[in-house]
């Protein structure tokens, strides 16, 4: 069969799943528009948790990003699982009792100050749409490699398919797809690394593959590969690296953004239960863990096959020849993903490191320059084909890079109008407004941001690139902190959380602008974005965990120097602490 | 529940050193194991690498989970010996 058909049905089956779930899971009132009326089972929560965090950069990118770096980007793993054990010890548990649908509306009423919404109803908006501009970018670069359309017609009928079960559903429609979409993408993620784990290694645990032996070569798999990769100028795989700061913050301002990321939170809302919440994110981290473990695997397998496909005769012999490259690099070639240039016309693919250090060797060889350009993004995609596996797998990594990116979005989407809806419209301009008005409401915000992402996933901004460090060091340095703050602490008053919050997001945004751009403006940077000039050695990307620590400090010190909260916000601190009495989320 | 039950103090300060013994785990193996205390751990052997590593890229996550499930499972008994559990 046709390899566009067989994608076209895996496709277009997982589509069909999601479209029956929203027509079966209609929302009938604020409650389940915006918890899922408070029903979740702990463990469909965990699944829908997965699914909502592990969007297209996840799904498609982190492995690549693995291949690339080796040791360096095991930050990505850490930093997007260790933030669980903040947001299932130190938030969850805690705002699940207290039980409301936004997390706005927790800090509107712990620091008794409208105005403390509406900053958190800021940062929310900017660090969830800067966030979902990635997800319809990725589903329309998903749908363009796949189904032969337009990628700007793809991303219409993806969001005419979000549209679909997030306006009708809500969280009630968004956490059953999300379930659906759970199993599809981690069957595409697992499947082609078990085969490729199985090829190399002969273990079918591409976890375990990856610390065993080489098939082939007898060596340690992480032997072999350093020996190839350093044979050709790069680093070893498994380096070290000098800047641990950096390395360490990077990390921090992961795991902190990942705790402080509304979509995420409001998922522990649609539990029954405090205890649900808790174990909501235990079985959410193993649904995670289960793509996380693998897809270190997936980097190191895939860079060496990467490596032995170029040079099938060891890296002492001369490289493949350009005519007889495979079928998997013709075909990414046409996308422009990955290009090729003969610099020394001797008719193969020379791949290695083109720095300094190495160019003796490369000069001995005849070697020009480096002639080969694989954009890491690819990895995942391509790696049925490189392993030769059937068509149906390639269906199944289509749907599934799909399924990352629509959960994702919907999740953040669902953040968005909930914001909007409840918190501004109900919150600010129409306390009086009704359940129903409040519902049609939602409904509007979602189908208009919707819109509004589908429009900007279709022209992403210049620094759409750039805006991720923008999300986690928002979440990081401002709604963290706050919410943190907000149970731990009686004292926190609402001028401390005010103060606290804005100067760790302009203190965040600050630093990243300088070495970025002002607003990402090009050309407005005042400093090179380049490791000698970051202060300390700490990278833009690492600056929201130092965000974080300001807010802390701001907001103890004005709230020392001010009054004491009122003993009503003494005692709701007092009752989100202990389980008793939470009840179902509401909304008074 | 008032703040001045003598119960819900100590539920309180259980909870907290429960989260305080939690982080530093946490921080002991991501931060520490993977990333700081690397060089030091780094005579283990692991699968063609050292410990450290897989510390980075498996074995912080695996811990992470493990913390996750203790804490709910403790948290839960205590809920019950304070009689402050959900009905």
């Amino acid at each position: 069969m046709d390899q566009f058909i067989i994608n076209l049905l895996f496709v277009g089956g997982s589509f069909a799943l999601y479209i029956g779930i929203a027509i079966w899971a209609k929302a009938g009132s604020t409650s389940d528009f915006y918890v899922a009326g408070g029903g979740i089972h702990p463990i469909t929560n965990g699944a829908a948790i997965g699914a909502d965090w592990m969007s297209a950069a996840s799904f498609i990118s982190m492995a690549g990003l693995i291949a690339a770096g080796g040791y360096a980007n095991s930050t990505f793993l850490m930093g997007w699982t260790g933030g669980y054990v903040l947001l299932a010890m130190l938030l969850a548990p805690y705002l699940r009792k207290f039980g409301k649908f936004t997390v706005p509306e927790f800090i509107g009423d712990r620091y008794y100050s409208q105005n403390a919404r509406l900053v958190a109803v800021i940062c929310l908006i900017v660090a969830s749409v800067t966030y979902v501009i990635g997800q319809m970018a990725g589903a329309g670069v998903a749908f363009s490699r796949f189904l032969e359309v337009d990628a700007t017609l793809g991303l219409i009928i993806a969001a005419v398919v979000i549209f679909l079960y997030a306006v009708m559903g809500g969280m009630k429609g968004i956490t059953y797809t999300q379930v659906a979409q759970y199993c599809v993408l981690i069957v595409a993620y697992t499947i082609p690394a078990v085969f490729i784990s199985i090829q190399l290694t002969g273990n079918p645990i591409p976890g375990l593959g990856m610390f065993s032996t080489h098939t082939e070569s007898g060596l340690p798999l992480l032997t072999k590969l350093n020996q190839v990769i350093t044979d050709l100028g790069f680093n070893e795989y498994t380096a070290d690296v000098d800047n641990k700061l950096n390395m360490v913050l990077f990390t921090l301002t992961l795991m902190i953004g990942t705790a402080g990321l509304p979509h995420v939170i409001i998922r522990f809302f649609t539990v029954p239960k405090v205890a649900d919440a808790r174990w909501s994110g235990g079985w959410a981290l193993i649904f995670i863990a289960l793509l996380y473990l693998t897809a270190p695997a997936v980097a190191s397998m895939a860079r060496l096959n990467l490596m032995t496909t170029i040079y099938p005769d060891g890296t002492a012999a001369a490289p493949i020849e350009y005519d007889e490259r495979p079928q998997w690099v013709r075909e990414w070639e046409v996308t422009g993903l990955i290009q090729y240039e003969d610099k020394n016309n001797d008719g193969r693919i020379q791949l290695y490191n083109d720095v300094p250090s190495f160019e003796e060797e490369a000069e001995a060889r005849g070697w020009e320059g480096n002639e080969l350009v694989v954009n890491r993004d690819i990895l995942v995609l391509a790696n049925p084909e490189i392993a030769n596996l059937p068509g149906w797998v390639i269906g199944l990594i289509a749907a599934g890079g799909l399924a990352a990116a629509l959960s994702t979005a919907a999740g953040l989407l669902l953040a968005i109008s909930s914001a909007i809806s409840h918190d501004l419209i109900k919150g600010r301009i129409n306390p009086a407004i009704s359940d129903k008005g409040e519902l049609l409401a939602a409904r509007i915000s979602m189908a208009v941001a919707i819109v509004v992402a589908t429009y900007l996933g279709a022209n992403p901004p210049g620094f759409a690139a750039q805006v991720v460090a923008l999300a986690f060091g928002i979440a990081a340095a401002s709604l963290f902190p706050a919410l943190m703050m907000g149970i731990f602490s009686k004292r926190v008053n609402n001028k401390g959380a005010i103060a606290g919050m804005l100067s760790g997001l302009v203190f965040t945004l600050a630093y990243i602008f300088v070495y970025k751009g002002w607003l990402f403006i090009p050309g407005t940077n005042n400093l090179a974005d380049i490791p000698e000039n970051w202060v300390l050695g700490i990278s833009p990307l690492s600056i929201g965990a130092i965000g974080a620590i300001v807010n802390f400090a701001v907001a103890f010190t004005v709230s020392n120097a001010t009054e004491e909260p009122p003993i009503e916000i003494q005692e709701l601190v007092e009752s989100v602490r202990y389980p008793r009495g939470a009840g179902g989320a509401t909304d008074h | 529940m008032s703040g001045h039950d003598y119960d819900a103090v100590n539920y309180w300060k259980a909870n907290l050193r429960l989260i305080f013994g939690s982080l530093i785990v946490w921080a002991l193996v991501s931060y520490g194991f993977a990333i700081l205390l690397r060089p030091m751990i780094a005579g283990i052997p692991v699968g063609g690498t050292d410990l450290g590593f897989w510390f980075a890229q498996q074995g912080s996550i695996l811990t992470f989970i493990v913390l996750i499930f203790h804490y709910a499972w403790r948290m839960n008994r205590l809920d019950e010996k304070f009689g402050v559990h959900e009905e």
